[in-house]
């Protein structure tokens, strides 16, 4: 054994080390400036926060350095007990766990919580990738696909009953996975059509818009069927499915939680007063926009800081990188988790254990979700839904749960001339 | 199923994509194109906190302080840091009423929403603000900022200091230097030199966090302008003199103005009835203001000595000498016979006594009416001209040319012209060519549509006491220690020749020494001077008076306007000599005349007059008619 661990550092991916530690660096830097105070000029003063997520950080590297210290068998083993226990939890919490901040998702031992719905999107992961990577060449698809959509969906659901909805968005990172390991590209394209359709059915006329897709339905049916009764029946069950979202979506809107509809108000531009439920966003794109093409300077800027966007830290930490380095800065950070992300991608590809690659994939599709959901949403793009900037935001258990993520990706990564096809 | 599956790497890889490069051009759009963004940011995080200067000092010729500043404090609510305190005490520490502390909290709330600071409660004395400022921490939400108001150490001068107020919306819109709130000279100095007194606002540049709190200087102050501090001023009032001349104004109505003949410099310039300028200043200043409004009797606000205009009577009489020896209708031997009235054909101008033939001296000294109706005849007479009217255009001219019926250019708002009839104006009344000397003998004394104010008369005898010339009269001496405008420093000729002038002093030199006035003699002192006594169809009298002194290169002229005072000889004469005595010998040595001066009381005619049930309100012309064919000119 101690043979293959001392063999494992050529193999380690340096590069992604390399850019992980980059976002670390540009984060730790930014959450000093965030909530840079006065009286506590010491970036390692550890009443602030940023003192706060040094340690974090620090620890995380011990993390990770476990992780790469320890068996790459071992992950495999561990996924489904894992998987088993958080499911587990995720159903306990509805009966034993406190209600923090309208949210029925938390255990209490003494002064630690723990939050069984930010473990799960790890637990999944680990669980699905054993699952495909056992699974696939045996039996047959049907029950495999319905299996794997069943080990998704199931913790997604108990999380929305614990009223985390943002945390069950994340969950839809495995669609990415799902689709690169054979799931049809209907059902991915049929999500996007989804997502547009409930856009449009919130923003548009429903009549005008059941008229446009009876047209389009008349017209898929002439041109790309038979047109034989069988076809129609499918683009009229099409068609009454597009009906039923698009008269369905008002009636669901209309039972949100009202902070939930807010939200996708404020995101839609409808009815918004921007010195009430549009403030946070109004302020966050005021910020953005103030930071120009270079910015105000390191430190110098000024609508985060003076706590003019909420959450500055965390959920809105976006927001000073694009104030204080402007678009150049901005960009340079987007950039760098484009490359971080489609590095994995390249690194799951690599990977002669269909474990390790679907574990890869996981990872890569998760880091996107959080990214594209939470610049998204500092941008105006998506609405708001509170879920951390990977290794940028402020706050230790987020810091980990990515690190530990990534780093068995690494573990599996570095392991992987060492298992045979 | 790897191979199966492995192109789909691009298309999950095409997605990350392009929501990535959907990011960087929202980043594009929202952080270089849209401009607005940017502008919200700087309006909700900087404010521009004015730095107000204090305002210029005002020193008289001598150094002394005539008006200074002194710090008031306004107080500061942001209605929405306001927590639970002590409203009692409050008030009570403020002296203000409980229904005052609720209405000034709705009235900031209104006027600069709940979440900035504005002016609850508005120059707080230093006394109250001390004792206030200690607990000022107790009371969350209110801070205060230090302003300047006005103070006046002396006392004197009201009329010519002017005020200062609030300026008003419409100039706030016109003119950038002001924003509502700031102040603004509205009278006398104030006002006419308020671009340098105001000095230059200071702007300081702070920042605010989202709960309005202020969190220091943006960039340590790198951007921010310092206040200049105003110009201080040095009038050319004396202090002293103008006190003195305040001092024997007191129950009476009218004004002095003192002039140097050498410089057109004003030493004083006293209106009365006069205030404390201390009344017009701070929190007192709205009750004060509105009491002197309403003064409809005794105008304390109007300034006499420049708006109100008066017939100059008698005073007249040495500007037809000097016009009459100029035109070469008269000279120092020129005598005319006087039977106690001149007549004309249905005309008649009475005069108080039978003077007997006299010369020129003897009628300016004993002012006689006879006299200077037969000298006026001779210049509207005169075989040099075609006609009456170009004989009157040509008498006006000359009496343009002492600065009656034009608007002083004085360094001092509001001056009015005074009243000098046009030809116009008479072929208007009497229709063109109706008219000739004697229809217009009353402009022969100084009565009839003439009007004058006091500085108008007192740089008559300025002009007398030079031979000939005047520089403008003024106010300012010097801007931060720098002279003023250069057109106070040049002479104005009237167009009489030097020689005419002496005849006219000799005259006016006997008045005091045995003629109307020889009652107000200083000794030591060879003082001129000239009565007049101004028709008052309502009531007593005016009293004028102009003098200069001494005789030779004068250093002081006066003039002096007792409002129904009577004789000219009995009021104003003797105020104006005591005015000479005080600036030449420093000292009063006419005890008895000074005590019946402090004491007198002319304003109670005033009251008398206002309070008599009004009789028909004659103008100007029809009041003439009267007293011409009542035969009942008297002057002395």
């Amino acid at each position: 054994m101690s043979d293959r661990r001392s063999n494992i550092i050529p193999h380690i991916d340096w590069f992604t080390i390399g850019i992980y530690l980059c976002i670390v660096l540009i984060g730790w830097l930014n959450i000093y400036s965030a909530v840079y105070n006065t009286t506590h000029p010491g970036i390692f003063d550890f009443s602030q926060r940023y003192g706060k997520q040094f340690v974090w950080i620090i620890t995380g590297f011990i993390l990770a350095f476990l992780i790469m210290v320890s068996d790459a068998s071992f992950f495999s083993v561990f996924s489904y007990p894992l998987y088993g226990i958080i499911v587990f939890m995720d159903i306990a919490v509805r009966f034993i766990g406190k209600d923090i901040a309208g949210s029925h998702s938390w255990f209490k031992i003494g002064q630690i919580g723990i939050q069984p719905a930010e473990l799960g999107i790890f637990a999944i992961n680990l669980g699905l990738a054993k699952y495909l990577s056992n699974e696939k060449k045996a039996s047959d698809e049907k029950k495999i696909r319905l299996v794997a959509a069943a080990m998704v969906l199931m913790p997604m659901l108990l999380v929305i009953l614990q009223n985390e909805t943002g945390v069950a968005i994340t969950y839809t990172a495995f669609i990415f996975v799902l689709y690169r390991e054979g799931l049809s590209g209907n059902i991915l394209l049929g999500g996007f059509m989804l997502i547009a359709l409930f856009i449009l059915a919130l923003v548009g006329n429903k009549v005008v818009l059941s008229i446009v897709l009876a047209g389009l339905a008349l017209l898929a049916f002439l041109i790309f069927t038979r047109r034989k009764l069988k076809d129609l029946s499918k683009v009229g069950a099409i068609l009454g499915l597009c009906l039923v979202i698009v008269f369905g979506t008002n009636y669901a809107f209309n039972h949100l939680e009202p902070h939930q509809k807010k939200r996708i108000q404020v995101f839609l531009q409808q009815n918004v007063n921007n010195s009430k439920e549009g403030y946070n966003l109004h302020q966050a794109e005021i910020a953005i926009g103030s930071g120009s093409v270079f910015g105000k300077g390191y430190l110098q800027g000024t609508q985060a800081k003076l706590n003019y966007v909420p959450a500055h830290a965390t959920d809105f930490i976006f927001v000073t990188p694009c104030e204080e380095w402007g678009f150049v800065g901005a960009a340079f950070i987007v950039i760098l988790y484009f490359i971080l992300i489609i590095r994995l991608i390249f690194l799951a590809e690599r990977q002669r254990s269909p474990f390790s690659r679907i574990y890869g994939y996981g990872v890569a599709s998760i880091f996107f979700i959080h990214v594209a959901v939470n610049v998204g949403m500092n941008l105006g793009l998506m609405p708001v839904i509170g879920i951390p900037l990977p290794f940028i935001s402020y706050g230790g258990s987020s810091f980990w749960a990515f690190t530990l993520l990534m780093f068995i990706f690494l573990r599996l990564d570095a392991d992987r001339l060492q298992i045979l096809r | 199923m790897n191979s199966l599956f492995g192109d789909r790497k691009y298309i999950i890889g095409g997605i990350f994509l392009i929501a990535c490069i959907a990011f960087i051009i929202r980043l594009f759009y929202m952080q270089v194109i849209d401009e607005t963004l940017k502008l919200d940011a700087s309006n909700e995080t900087f404010r521009h906190v004015t730095q107000y200067p204090p305002r210029g000092c005002i020193y008289d010729r001598k150094g002394r302080l005539l008006v200074t500043n002194e710090a008031a404090y306004d107080i500061l609510v942001t209605p929405s840091l306001v927590k639970d305190f002590d409203t009692n005490s409050f008030c009570n520490d403020l002296g203000i009423t409980k229904t005052d502390f609720i209405s000034g909290i709705k009235k900031a709330t209104i006027q600069n929403t709940a979440y900035h600071a504005s002016v609850f409660l508005k120059k707080v004395t230093p006394e109250i603000y001390a004792s206030f400022q200690e607990k000022l921490f107790k009371y969350h939400g209110f801070t205060s900022q230090v302003r300047t108001v006005r103070r006046y150490p002396m006392k004197v001068a009201p009329h010519i200091l002017g005020y200062i107020g609030e300026v008003n919306k419409e100039l706030c819109a016109r003119n950038p230097n002001y924003k509502e709130g700031d102040y603004i000279g509205i009278s006398g100095i104030e006002e006419s030199y308020e671009s340098e007194l105001r000095g230059t606002k200071g702007i300081k540049i702070m920042m605010f966090d989202a709960m309005n709190k202020e969190v220091g200087d943006y960039k340590n102050g790198k951007f921010d302008t310092l206040p200049v501090t105003g110009a201080n001023l040095t009038c050319t009032i004396d202090a002293e003199l103008q006190e003195y001349g305040e001092k024997l104004m007191q129950n009476k109505a009218g004004s002095i103005v003192a002039i140097d003949p050498e410089t057109g410099e004003i030493l004083a310039l006293v209106s009365s009835p006069f205030y404390d300028p201390n009344m017009m200043v701070g929190s007192v200043r709205a009750k004060n203001y509105g009491k002197l409004l309403r003064d409809s009797i005794n105008v304390p606000l109007f300034n006499r000595a420049l708006m109100a205009m008066y017939p100059p009577g008698s005073t007249f009489k040495t500007i037809e000498a000097l016009i009459g020896q100029q035109e070469g209708v008269l000279n120092e031997n020129t005598a005319y016979s006087c039977p106690g009235a001149f007549h004309l054909g249905k005309i008649s101008v009475g005069c108080d006594a039978a003077h007997g033939s006299l010369q020129l001296e003897k009628a300016i000294a004993l002012s006689c009416n006879t006299y200077f109706c037969n000298v006026f005849m001779s210049i509207m007479n005169n075989k040099k001209y075609s006609s009456t009217e170009e004989a009157f255009n040509s008498w006006r001219r000359y009496v343009t040319s002492f600065g009656i019926g034009i608007r002083p250019d004085i360094d001092l708002p509001s001056a009015l012209r005074g009243s000098l009839p046009t030809q116009k104006y008479y072929d208007k009344y009497h229709g063109k060519g109706h008219w000739k000397g004697s229809t217009i003998i009353s402009l022969a004394i100084g009565q009839g549509e003439l009007g004058v104010t006091p500085l108008q008369l007192a740089n008559q005898a300025s002009i007398i006491g030079n031979r000939g010339y005047y520089f403008l009269p003024h106010i300012i001496r010097s801007i931060a220690d720098r002279p003023t405008m250069k057109k106070y420093a040049t002479k104005h000729f009237v167009p009489i020749d030097a020689q005419f002038f002496n005849i006219v002093a000799d005259g006016m030199c006997d008045v005091v020494n045995d003629g109307t006035a020889a009652a107000s003699k200083i000794p030591g002192i060879v003082m001129c001077g000239k009565t007049g006594t101004a028709q008052n169809p309502n009531g007593r009298n005016n009293s004028l008076f102009i003098a200069f002194a001494p005789k030779d290169h004068p250093r002081i002229a006066v003039s002096v306007v007792i409002e129904r005072g009577g004789w000219g000889a009995e009021w104003a004469a003797p105020i104006a000599s005591l005015m000479i005595e005080k600036y030449l010998n420093d000292t009063i040595k006419r005890v008895e005349i000074e005590k019946k001066m402090l004491e007198g009381n002319t304003i109670q005619y005033l009251a008398e007059e206002k309070n008599a049930p009004k009789k028909k309100k004659h103008n100007a012309a029809e009041a003439k008619v009267a007293t011409i064919k009542k035969h009942k000119h008297k002057d002395e």
